[in-house]
């Protein structure tokens, strides 16, 4: 019985060593796309809160904290606060997967992979009941883009994984990172490692692809009617979702924790500290198209995704498996 | 096995504890003063006409169920994809040939303009 | 293993209370949202069985993608509650017969089940070491062969079914031909022309 209880306290304590610097993680996400836009287009970014505007995503954070939560008349309540609520939850239950050094992982499950495809894949579901909830033409219109343009993107980031997976033989994410010893995927892969930042771009629904909260048409999209810690929530969930998939384009081409050459200087540094800058790396990209890229419209991004993701991530497939089978290197 | 799962769910819960708390916390600590105009639905100033939950394009419904018969080819892909090495050129041969089957619905999809946004 | 027990219960429960609520919830959309719940909670079912595999390519596929078009379907209908419900009694002498003899079925096919004979061995999922993917893989692509390939053209015979009943020729439409536009250069868009003072084109 004390064996248990004490089993559980180091779970809870795992989780809570996970869940709180992640959330913290994802405010200063906020502040760092701020500076490195505010940098690219020549401006400071966030400077009064705080020294170099450090305190600004705690202030937006607390000032979110204080406003009233609106809920339309014309809405469902129920499904209405319930939707920021499961794209928050969705974000986090990724993370128990996530290894972030060998060992250093909350559940070591035989198909982590496909758990993180099957939480990544419920996430169209906040968009949608948010936006069938709110009641509201705008929301609606938003939520159906987003729904489509997740959907359709998934498609190419199954494809891609089973490239890695074709590679590493297993679904288990330590072993797939221990798998990219001798050579990270990005080198074998590195067509299928740039479409799939594409397609995180677009499940994320972020930009180029951020059609869902087209401005100059839909306003912010389905989360227009949400306000006060609802509305957070959706941008927590946003964020979180972000690192959530800079860390899987991280195991799958960027090997992990693994330093980049295993000699002196580099395996030095332990191992989350290197898979830590590698999400950065990643997250960096996020921002950088975000601050480069004019938006897609609506029939291109969907003929990029079926047209042409599909087809050349199935293809793909089709080469690896046949030159690795051809070669006896599986 | 079962114990890799356990702390799935209690992730789980702990997550939507957390949800929760924030929901609930708000709505105690800021002050709530609803009233219509407030709480009617935005439409860039206008009154809502109707209700917003109106028909759609089908081919919303299209994309749908395109992407469930794709994403069924992608669960047949995984465990092929982790135990090639052990089922040989047979097993490679068998899945191309399926592939091979979905690939020419993929390109009747292509030609029909099913893929096409206007 | 109690925990175990006490999880079965609990996720057997939520499937069952949620399985009623979605023939019982007055709005359509909670309907679906209730069925998601239940697939949720059979695919913890799944997983206390041994078959983690299946438990995920149940939410990836059930409720990733069939709910999706569920959902998509039933929020877009307008369906009229209240007019479904006086439908009601006049469609229960035959949905109560079609209960009836689904029922009777459930029970013969029960009936003439025979567990003992069978070895208590083949129900325990896989062998040690060996995971319950590979252990699919295994036998799917070869022994399977046939029922593999015939998946195939199910999902074949689908997709032309889907584009059959959904898609619609709405007339001429101007579409972007990107190569077009990217071949596109200055000879072909432009033309210098001399113009004489006082005499226009």
């Amino acid at each position: 019985m004390v064996e248990n209880v004490v089993t559980l306290a180091i779970i809870v304590a795992q989780i809570m060593a996970i869940v709180g610097p992640l959330l913290l993680a994802v405010a200063y996400t906020t502040w760092a796309e701020r500076k490195v836009i505010g940098a690219m287009q020549l401006r400071q970014g966030p400077m009064t809160v705080g020294p170099w505007g450090l305190l600004q995503p705690i202030a937006d954070g607390a000032k979110l904290f204080l406003k009233e939560t609106v809920i339309p008349s014309g809405a469902n309540k129920v499904v209405f606060i319930a939707a920021p609520m499961i794209t928050f939850v969705l974000a986090l239950i990724g993370w128990a997967v996530i290894p972030f050094a060998e060992g250093w992982v909350i559940a070591d499950i035989n198909v982590g992979i496909l758990y993180l495809l099957a939480v990544s894949s419920l996430g169209v579901y906040g968009v949608v009941m948010a936006g069938w909830a709110s009641n509201s033409r705008y929301a609606f219109l938003g939520a159906m883009r987003s729904s489509a343009q997740m959907i359709s993107y998934e498609i190419a980031i199954g494809l891609i994984i089973i490239n890695v997976l074709i590679t590493a033989g297993s679904l288990n994410l330590t072993e797939i990172v221990l798998a990219q010893q001798s050579v990270w995927y990005i080198i074998p892969h590195f067509p299928m490692f740039i479409v799939f930042i594409a397609a995180i771009l677009a499940e994320t629904n972020r930009h180029p692809f951020d059609l869902p909260e087209d401005e100059s048409s839909l306003v912010t999209g389905y989360n227009v009617e949400y306000s006060s810690m609802a509305f957070a929530l959706f941008f927590l969930g946003e964020y979180a979702n972000m690192i959530l998939m800079s860390a899987i384009a991280v195991i799958l081409f960027l090997g992990g924790w693994l330093p980049p050459i295993d000699i002196a200087p580099f395996n030095w540094i332990p191992g989350p500290i290197w898979f830590i800058l590698k999400i950065c790396a990643v997250l960096f990209i996020f921002f950088w198209a975000r601050a480069t890229l004019p938006r897609y419209r609506y029939d291109q991004l969907m003929r990029l995704g079926w047209k042409v993701f599909l087809p050349f991530s199935l293809l793909w497939v089709v080469l690896t498996s046949g030159v690795l089978l051809a070669f006896d290197m599986l | 096995m079962l114990e890799a799962y356990f702390p799935i769910l209690i992730f789980l819960g702990i997550a939507i504890g957390l949800a929760c708390i924030i929901m609930i916390s708000t709505l105690i600590v800021a002050r709530q003063h609803p009233d219509s105009a407030k709480l009617s639905a935005y439409e860039c100033g206008f009154e809502a006409f109707e209700d917003a939950r109106g028909r759609f394009d089908v081919r919303f419904y299209l994309v749908a169920i395109l992407f469930i018969i794709f994403d069924l080819e992608i669960a047949f892909l995984f465990p092929w994809a982790v135990s090639l090495g052990e089922i040989g050129l047979y097993g490679w041969l068998s899945m191309m040939l399926f592939l091979g089957i979905l690939t020419v619905g993929f390109i009747y999809e292509w030609k029909k303009g099913a893929l096409e946004w206007e | 293993m109690t925990v175990a027990l006490a999880v079965f219960y609990l996720l057997a429960g939520i499937t069952i209370a949620s399985g009623v609520m979605v023939i019982s919830a007055r709005n359509p959309v909670h309907s679906v949202l209730f069925m998601i719940l239940a697939f949720f909670n059979s695919a913890g079912l799944f997983v206390l069985a041994g078959a983690e595999f299946l438990a995920m390519v149940l939410i990836v596929v059930y409720v990733g993608a069939v709910a999706v078009l569920f959902l998509f379907v039933v929020m877009m209908l307008d369906i009229d509650v209240v007019a479904m419900r006086q439908g009601f009694m006049k469609y229960l002498p035959v949905g109560a017969l079609v209960g009836l003899v689904l029922l009777i079925e459930l029970f013969l096919v029960f009936g003439t089940l025979r567990i003992a004979d069978a070895p208590i061995a083949a129900s325990v999922p896989t062998p040690e070491g060996v995971t319950n993917t590979e252990a699919l893989g295994a036998v799917l692509y070869t022994e399977y062969f046939f029922a593999f390939q015939l998946a195939g053209i199910i999902l074949l015979v689908a997709i032309i079914g889907a584009i059959t009943l959904t898609l619609r020729d709405r007339g001429p439409i101007k579409r972007q031909n990107i190569s077009e536009q990217v071949h596109r250069d200055r000879t072909k868009s432009v033309r210098m022309r001399r113009v004489e003072p006082g005499r226009g084109l």
